[in-house]
């Protein structure tokens, strides 16, 4: 009788039914992930910017004369809290529990808030001592640095506030939990990047 | 709970017990780290390498415990990705300092 294959349905597309379940969540903080190491790039020119130039202080005064080490510990503590706390806030979203999510998200966000002020302080302080962006090649190293981690910072706090706003317009939607994801990765992230720089930058410049 | 615990690809999640202790070995090594220059306990290249490890060794702490990166199969590639990126990093970093320093030897004319 008949060998050959009968006709597909009229549906048929060609695709594979399993594909279309797509994990659209994994598949936007593994994107975002991407992003992440995209930006460990761009802070690795800066660093090795800093390692080249870090030396050229041209008659400024130097970073070991000016850095008080009790200080940058203070803004270090900080936001390695607030990696901490944004922890707990997922775990508190992972309950469903939207109160206690946004008091560790609002803790996160004081104690980023208590780092960047600490940080604009150390630089007017720096900069009024004679040591200004524009001073040297290493303080132009070093502003570039330690500001674009602070920037980071700032754009961290922004969207905090923003996905906050979110959530208590939206709930916990599958969405916002997907966007409370990426964030969380972007802080904890931020706080990686910190060490990097109170052990390159301000440890092993005191030397 | 088993339905709290839904996992996304490429996002895994920690609990209470992980960030206390990613937490308590962060500051032991931040500590630790500050310690040794305030006090001046070791100087010049030793100090150095002690500070670069310490801090290498927070970094991995804060991967494992508060961005739960593991060898399991549906991390692989975030692992994979995470890979390359260090080697770019190593590249850009090891590549720079090489070679500016053998620019600056070469420019110190006369000697």
């Amino acid at each position: 009788m008949s060998t050959e294959l009968s006709a597909p349905p009229a549906d048929y597309t060609g695709y594979v039914e399993k594909e279309q379940h797509h994990d659209y969540g994994g598949d936007t903080v593994f994107g975002f992930w991407i992003y992440v190491l995209s930006d460990v790039i761009l802070f690795a020119t800066l660093f090795a910017v800093f390692a080249v130039l870090g030396g050229n202080y041209a008659g400024t005064p130097e970073l070991k004369d000016l850095v008080e080490l009790d200080y940058v510990l203070k803004g270090t503590a900080l936001l390695l809290f607030s990696s901490f706390t944004f922890g707990i806030a997922i775990l508190e979203a992972n309950k469903g529990n939207i109160k206690g999510l946004f008091s560790w998200l609002g803790a996160t966000w004081v104690l980023g808030a208590g780092f960047l002020a600490m940080e604009i302080n150390e630089f007017i302080h720096f900069t009024e001592a004679g040591a200004a962006a524009w001073s040297s090649g290493a303080w132009s190293a070093f502003y570039a640095l330690t500001g674009t981690h602070g920037l980071h910072v700032l754009a961290g706090l922004i969207w905090l506030i923003v996905l906050v706003f979110l959530i208590q317009k939206e709930g916990l939607t599958e969405n916002n939990k997907v966007r409370l994801m990426c964030l969380s990765l972007f802080w904890h992230f931020l706080d990686i990047i910190w060490v990097c720089v109170f052990s390159v930058v301000y440890l092993m410049g005191v030397l | 709970m088993a339905s709290t615990e839904k996992h996304h690809g490429g996002a895994a999640h920690g609990s209470l017990k992980e960030y206390t202790i990613g937490l308590l070995l962060c500051i032991v090594l931040t500590a630790f780290s500050f310690g040794i220059v305030m006090t001046e306990a070791v100087s010049g290249t030793t100090a150095v390498i002690v500070i670069l490890i310490t801090a290498v060794a927070q970094i991995m702490v804060q991967l494992v415990f508060f961005l739960h990166m593991n060898t399991s199969s549906d991390q692989i590639w975030n692992n994979t990705s995470a890979v390359f990126v260090v080697v770019l990093v190593a590249i850009l970093i090891v590549g720079s300092i090489w070679i500016m320093a053998h620019l600056n030897h070469n420019m110190m004319m006369g000697h």
